[in-house]
C-alpha cells in the first residue's frame, strides 16, 4: 500500500486531530464568541438575559473604575518593560565567563516555579507592617514608622511590583542567557582585538543580535502585565479602595462578587480586544526599531 | 579585566541570588516556629525549638485532601493534554491534508487567548452541563489551555523526525496507529519529559479555574485550598508557614532532580504570556 494513501487517510486524520480541535474549539474559542455576545445582555447569571444592545460598551467606556483599573495594568506593563533593562545588564553579566552560572541562573529560577498564590501569601507576610521580614529589616537599619505597604492606597501597586518582579527575574535572565550564549565566540573576540570596551560590546554587538529575543520578551512583559490577576486577587483584592485594582480583578470581581455577569462579559471582551491590539501595536513598533538598527 | 571589577560583578549576582532565595529560607523558618519566637526573636534565626507538629496539624486540618486532589488532577490533565497534543500534532505535522496549516494555525491562536475573558462563559457552559463543582471541569479545562502550548513545544520535534521511519513501517504493513504508538509516540520520550515538567507546573500552580469552578471543600486543589486555610489560621503564623512549605515541596523536588529539564521546558514555553 502506498505511504502518501496511508497518510493522507481521512478518517484516520479526523481520529488523530480532532479530540484536541473539539476540546480548544468548545472550551476556548466558544467562550470568546459568547463573551462578546453575553456583553450585549443584562444579566445577573441565573435569571433570564434582556438583550440591551451596546448599553453595556458604553457604561464601560464610561466607566472611571474601569478606565482607573486599565491605567493599574498599563503602568504594570510598563514597570514590567523597564525592568526588562536591568535582567538584560544582569544576564550580560552572568554570560561573561562567570564561574557558577548555571547554578545561579537556576537559582533565580525558583520563585518562577511558585503558585501566584504562595507568592502571593508569602509576600503578604513579607509586607506584614509589625511582624514582616522587610519591616524589620527597615526597622534594624533604624528607619521609623516604615510604611503599612499593602494598606496605603498611594504605595500599594509599587508594593505589589516587588513581587512580581521576584517571580518573573529568573524567567526572563533564563531566555536573554540562553540568547547571549548562542552570540559566537569569535565575534566578541574579534571585537576585543579591535579594542572594543566591555560596554561597547554589550551595547553594539551583543545587544542588536539579541534583538529578536529581546522583542519578544517586550511582548511577554506587556501582555503578561495586561492580563495579570492571581497575586493581586490574593494580596490585596484590588484593594485598598480600588488602589491596586487590575482589568481583569476588576471584571472577576464584577462577574463573581456582584453577580453582574453581562457588565462583567463586556470588561472581559474589552481586556481580550485591548491585549490583542496592544500586542500588534507592540510588535509594529519593535519591528521599526529594528530596522532603525541595521 | 581586573580582579576588583570581576568581585564587583560576581557581589551583583550574589545580590540577586540572595534577594530571590531569602524570602523563602524565611519562609520555612518561621514554619517550624511559634508566634512568640516569631514576632519577638530575630528572623533568620534558627528555631529554639522546631516546631514540627505545624505540619502535621495542618496536615490533619484538611491540607492532606486539597493535596490529594491537586496530585490527581494534575496527573489526570497531564496524561491527557500529553496524549492529545501528540496526537494531533501527528496528524498536522506528519499526514497530507489541505488543512493542516489552517488547524495549525487555529491552536496557536489559543496561545494568545487571555483566560479572563473566556472566564465567565465558561462557567456558565459548565453550569448547563451539571459539571459546576466537579472536579472534571477542571480537568478538561487545564487539557484544553495547555494544548497550544504543549502542541507548540512538540512541533519542532516532530517537523524533523525522518520520513524513512514512517515509509518503511508502512511498507512493511504497519497500521496508522501502530506506527503512532509504537513507533513515533517512544521517539518523542524526550520532548515529552519536557511537556510533563511543564504541564505539571501549570497545572499545580493554576488558580483562577478551581477558584471559580469548586465550591466544596472536598474538590478544591492546593492553590484554592490554601487560600481558605490560610483565612481559618489568620493569626497562627506557624500553621501558614507549613502550609506554603507542604505546597510549594513537589515543584521543588521535582527542580531538584530535574533542574535541566524544568529549564528547557521554561525556555520553551516563553511564547506563552
Amino acid at each position: 500500500m502506498s505511504v502518501n494513501k496511508v497518510m493522507s487517510n481521512k478518517w484516520m486524520i479526523a481520529f488523530y486531530v480532532l479530540p484536541a480541535l473539539i476540546l480548544v474549539g468548545i472550551l476556548i474559542f466558544i467562550p470568546l464568541g459568547l463573551s462578546a455576545y453575553y456583553g450585549l445582555m443584562d444579566w445577573n447569571g441565573i435569571g433570564e438575559m434582556e438583550f440591551i444592545g451596546m448599553e453595556n460598551y458604553i457604561n464601560a467606556v464610561q466607566d472611571m473604575k474601569f478606565w482607573d483599573s486599565a491605567f493599574h495594568s498599563f503602568l504594570l506593563a510598563f514597570f514590567s518593560t523597564l525592568s526588562l533593562i536591568v535582567y538584560l545588564a544582569i544576564s550580560m553579566i552572568l554570560a561573561s565567563k562567570i564561574k557558577g552560572a548555571d547554578l545561579l541562573r537556576k537559582i533565580y529560577l525558583i520563585p518562577m516555579l511558585l503558585s501566584s498564590v504562595a507568592i502571593a501569601q508569602l509576600w503578604i507576610k513579607v509586607f506584614n507592617p509589625s511582624n514582616g521580614i522587610l519591616n524589620k529589616m527597615l526597622m534594624g537599619l533604624g528607619v521609623e514608622n516604615p510604611p503599612a505597604w499593602l494598606a496605603n492606597p498611594d504605595i500599594v501597586l509599587y508594593a505589589i511590583f516587588i513581587p512580581i518582579l521576584w517571580q518573573y527575574a529568573g524567567f526572563y535572565i533564563l531566555i536573554y542567557y540562553a540568547a547571549l550564549k548562542n552570540i559566537p565566540e569569535s565575534l566578541i573576540e574579534a571585537a576585543k582585538i579591535d579594542g572594543a570596551t566591555p560596554l561597547q560590546i554589550a551595547y553594539r554587538i551583543k545587544l542588536p543580535l539579541i534583538a529578536g529575543v529581546v522583542k519578544v520578551t517586550i511582548v511577554l512583559a506587556i501582555v503578561g502585565s495586561l492580563k495579570y490577576f492571581d497575586l493581586i486577587y490574593v494580596m490585596t483584592g484590588g484593594g485598598p479602595n480600588g488602589a491596586s485594582e487590575v482589568m481583569a480583578s476588576y471584571m472577576y470581581k464584577l462577574a463573581f462578587s456582584t453577580n453582574d455577569f453581562g457588565y462583567g462579559s463586556a470588561i472581559g471582551f474589552l481586556l481580550l480586544v485591548i491585549t490583542l491590539i496592544v500586542t500588534v501595536i507592540v510588535r509594529k513598533l519593535t519591528a521599526d526599531k529594528e530596522e532603525l538598527q541595521y | 579585566m581586573n580582579r576588583l571589577g570581576y568581585i564587583f560583578l560576581y557581589l551583583c549576582l550574589g545580590l540577586v541570588a540572595v534577594f530571590q532565595i531569602l524570602p523563602i529560607v524565611w519562609l520555612f523558618l518561621f514554619s517550624l516556629k511559634g508566634n512568640r519566637e516569631i514576632f519577638a526573636g530575630s528572623p533568620f534565626a534558627l528555631p529554639q525549638e522546631w516546631k514540627w507538629e505545624n505540619y502535621l496539624t495542618v496536615w490533619q486540618g484538611g491540607i492532606g485532601t486539597y493535596f490529594f486532589n491537586s496530585i490527581w488532577i494534575t496527573v489526570v490533565a497531564i496524561i491527557l493534554t500529553s496524549l492529545l497534543a501528540s496526537m494531533a500534532t501527528f496528524a498536522i505535522t506528519r499526514m497530507q491534508w489541505k488543512l493542516s496549516s489552517l488547524v495549525l494555525g487555529l491552536f496557536m491562536v489559543g496561545l494568545m487567548i487571555p483566560i479572563h475573558s473566556a472566564i465567565i462563559p465558561l462557567f456558565n457552559m459548565f453550569l448547563n452541563v451539571n459539571l459546576i463543582d466537579n472536579p472534571w471541569s477542571i480537568v478538561i479545562t487545564y487539557t484544553a489551555y495547555n494544548l497550544p502550548i504543549t502542541m507548540m513545544i512538540l512541533l519542532g520535534f516532530y517537523y524533523t523526525l525522518p520520513r524513512e521511519i514512517e515509509e518503511a513501517a508502512i511498507i512493511d504493513g504497519c497500521s496508522i496507529h501502530r506506527l503512532f504508538f509504537r513507533i513515533i509516540l517512544p521517539m518523542t520520550t524526550p520532548v515529552l519529559s519536557t511537556i510533563v515538567i511543564i504541564n505539571m507546573i501549570y497545572n499545580w500552580n493554576e488558580f483562577v479555574f478551581v477558584n471559580t469552578f469548586i465550591s466544596s471543600d472536598q474538590y478544591k486543589t492546593l492553590t484554592v485550598g490554601i487560600q481558605n486555610f490560610i483565612g481559618q489560621y489568620m493569626t497562627d503564623w506557624g500553621a501558614i508557614g507549613a502550609t506554603l512549605i507542604i505546597s510549594l515541596l513537589p515543584i521543588l523536588l521535582a527542580f531538584i532532580f530535574f533542574s535541566n529539564k524544568v529549564v528547557e521546558g521554561i525556555s520553551s514555553s516563553a511564547v506563552k504570556g
